[in-house]
């Protein structure tokens, strides 16, 4: 009898030897959501064909700045997949689940993709909305997320921003005037991107959604192409959605390695095709001259050289009393 | 049997309708609005929700409730019921009865509290668990701190991966709180109109103090506890607010019904959406339904009694 235990006991580890179940929690924001399920089938696959290791990748998504408040307050990710480096900051610095120079581990600054800001109107441009300036006009109602919750909505703050700074040589007074004349066309804050798509395709609220590329050509393919067109503004913001693996967690998990492997494979050849089937613009050249035809050629300012860094613009703009708070009020 | 008792029948249709003076355009506008009402309200709405969800035909309405992730959160929801209903029925009924049966000090306050979870959003109630047992809260800070009194607990907790919120735990914990008011509430009217003239009667016989609860009290409490019962249930299965905030939306893991819904329906899927929430409306459907047979149960319990 314990012969035959000790037997399964051995056939127990022997079997568990050979393929380990490894499981991971990517928390992301909120239109990565097909990105990361095409993504994570690709991932398992290439892991279990390199290592024989089984691996199940668990997705969370809302609001990038929701989502890392969950991690900062114990939400256990072993890694984030957030729409903008301050987020991720946050959780360095809230949290101190991994070092402040996150960024620096991983090429291109740690984000294997980048987006911009672009327009979604209904079919035919009733409005006729061309660029920044008719987002403004008086008969425009808008569509967009909460700068506060949303990253999506923060880069189309900036964008929106970069182009008044622009316009007006620089001066701020102008810029502020320009935001404040925006957020007033605005009748809902979702927030998150994802929630404000549906506010505009699915309820049919407002004129222009201000949307990420990416869920911008996601709903046309969703809701059908002869439903909405894009509008491709004159200028706007490149948006940076970095990766990072939660160094804390993972070691608890004992997922290190597997989980920085999962972000490394982002910038591989396949890792970079799923992206930019998903509309998110590949850092590889190669792959990105190839889907050239999925993305529209703009201007793209960076975060950098209009606002200086994440922490200068958060501080301006989003963080309590800041210029959003000053500018933003409810509509009824 | 005294021929008085008779009167307590209901009355008949001639002389219910003398009640009122109203002139009959006023009584069938009024039913009117109601109608009106209830249909734009509830029967459209329910409608719909039926007709969404079978929009692309029984087998995708299958397909949907077949899928792993929707699996996991009815798994997830009914788990959540199945501890939170009993412990606030047995929570509910001590309660009751102190409040009912016992004079003390302290038993406006007892009533306040227990009032507590209706009149706090449940948003507020979920980030409160957040604030006590987060990675910023008490219980993290204990966790994750340099040197925690009582090191071998800290050290338990580490090792075990002890976790409540983002995790099974907290969703429990934060269905109980919200669903804790609905079984006192609904026995302690019901306790303090009966008085407590049988339970003296019984202990003044030589019950016990259990003899008392089990054989006089609890047949009496019987309908009110099932309706209060059906529900603490109902609102258990169907809670959003508060779970959303402990949650952490795993999908698969912590993803309870009504979370699997906003999920899916921010996934595009509408059809989804409205098949799981399909679940939902059934429920209430259900609970509807029980509680009508209960009621008429009660009422005829208290009709027998009246003829006895």
């Amino acid at each position: 009898m314990k012969t035959l235990f000790n037997l399964v006991l051995l056939a127990a580890f022997a079997l568990s030897a050979n393929a380990k179940e490894i499981k991971l929690l990517n928390v992301s924001y909120d239109p990565t959501r097909e990105l990361y399920v095409e993504y994570n089938a690709a991932f398992a696959k290439y892991w279990k064909a390199k290592t024989g290791d089984d691996v199940t990748v668990s997705q969370s998504h809302g609001g990038s700045g929701k989502q890392a408040q969950a991690v900062i307050n114990g939400l256990e990710a072993d890694v984030v997949t957030l729409a903008l480096a301050y987020d991720i900051d946050a959780i360095s610095q809230q949290a101190r689940l991994l070092p402040a120079d996150w960024q620096k581990r991983l090429p291109n600054d740690s984000t294997p993709y980048t987006s911009t800001i672009v327009f979604l109107v209904r079919k035919g441009n009733p409005k006729n909305i061309k660029d920044w300036d008719d987002v403004i006009r008086k008969d425009v109602s808008v569509v967009v997320a909460n700068p506060k919750t949303s990253g999506g909505a923060r880069w189309a703050y900036l964008a929106a921003y970069a182009y008044a700074l622009e316009k007006n040589n620089h001066d701020d007074t102008a810029a502020r005037s320009f935001i404040t004349k925006l957020y007033k066309n605005v009748p809902v804050l979702d927030s998150g991107a994802r929630g404000s798509t549906v506010t505009f395709a699915k309820n049919g609220i407002g004129d222009v959604l201000l949307a990420w590329e990416n869920e911008a050509h996601l709903a046309l393919k969703e809701f059908g192409a002869d439903k909405f067109e894009i509008v491709t503004p004159s200028l706007s913001i490149l948006a940076e959605p970095p990766v990072a693996v939660v160094d804390k967690n993972a070691k608890r998990h004992h997922t290190t390695e597997v989980a920085t492997e999962y972000l490394k494979y982002l910038y591989s050849d396949e890792g970079q095709e799923i992206a930019a089937n998903n509309f998110y613009r590949p850092r590889n050249e190669a792959i990105a001259a190839k889907y050239a035809s999925n993305f529209t050629q703009l201007r793209l300012v960076t975060l950098e050289s209009e606002f200086g860094s994440w922490a200068n613009a958060q501080q301006t703009h989003f963080a309590d009393g800041g210029v959003f708070d000053q500018i933003y009020q409810p509509q009824n | 049997m005294t021929p008085a008792a008779t009167t307590f029948h209901v009355p008949h249709r001639a002389s219910q309708r003398r009640v009122t003076g109203e002139p009959p355009f006023v009584r069938r506008a009024l039913i009117g609005v109601a109608l009106v009402f209830l249909s734009l309200f509830l029967f459209i709405p329910l409608i719909s929700v039926f007709a969404q969800a079978f929009a692309k035909g029984v087998g995708f309405y299958f397909h949907t409730l077949n899928d792993p992730m929707a699996w996991s959160a009815i798994k997830l929801t009914l788990y959540a019921a199945a501890i939170a209903v009993p412990l606030n029925c047995v929570f509910g009924v001590c309660a009751a009865w102190a409040i009912a049966k016992f004079d003390f000090r302290g038993k406006n306050i007892l009533l306040t509290l227990i009032d507590l979870p209706f009149s706090v959003s449940p948003v507020i109630a979920g980030l409160i668990y957040v604030l006590v047992f987060g990675a910023q809260g008490w219980l993290g800070l204990y966790m994750n701190a340099d040197n925690p009194k009582f090191p071998w607990l800290a050290n338990w907790l580490n090792d075990h991966n002890f976790k409540i919120i983002f995790a099974v735990p907290g969703i429990v914990l934060a269905t109980i709180f919200v669903t804790f008011p609905f079984v006192a509430r609904e026995l302690i009217p019901l306790m303090q109109a009966q008085g407590r003239n049988e339970e003296e009667a019984a202990r003044v016989l030589g019950a016990s103090g259990w003899q008392t609860f089990w054989r006089v009290t609890l047949p009496n409490i019987k309908w009110g506890l099932i309706y209060g019962v059906i529900l603490c249930n109902a609102r258990a299965m169907g809670e959003f607010g508060a779970v959303s905030v402990v949650s952490g939306k795993i999908r698969g893991q912590t993803n309870t019904i009504p979370l699997h819904i906003e999920a899916l329906y921010d996934d595009y899927n509408f059809t989804g959406a409205f098949a799981v929430a399909s679940l939902l409306a059934l429920l209430a459907l259900v609970t509807l339904g029980i509680k009508t047979w209960v009621e008429h149960q009660q009422a005829k319990q208290e009709q027998t009694e009246i003829v006895q």
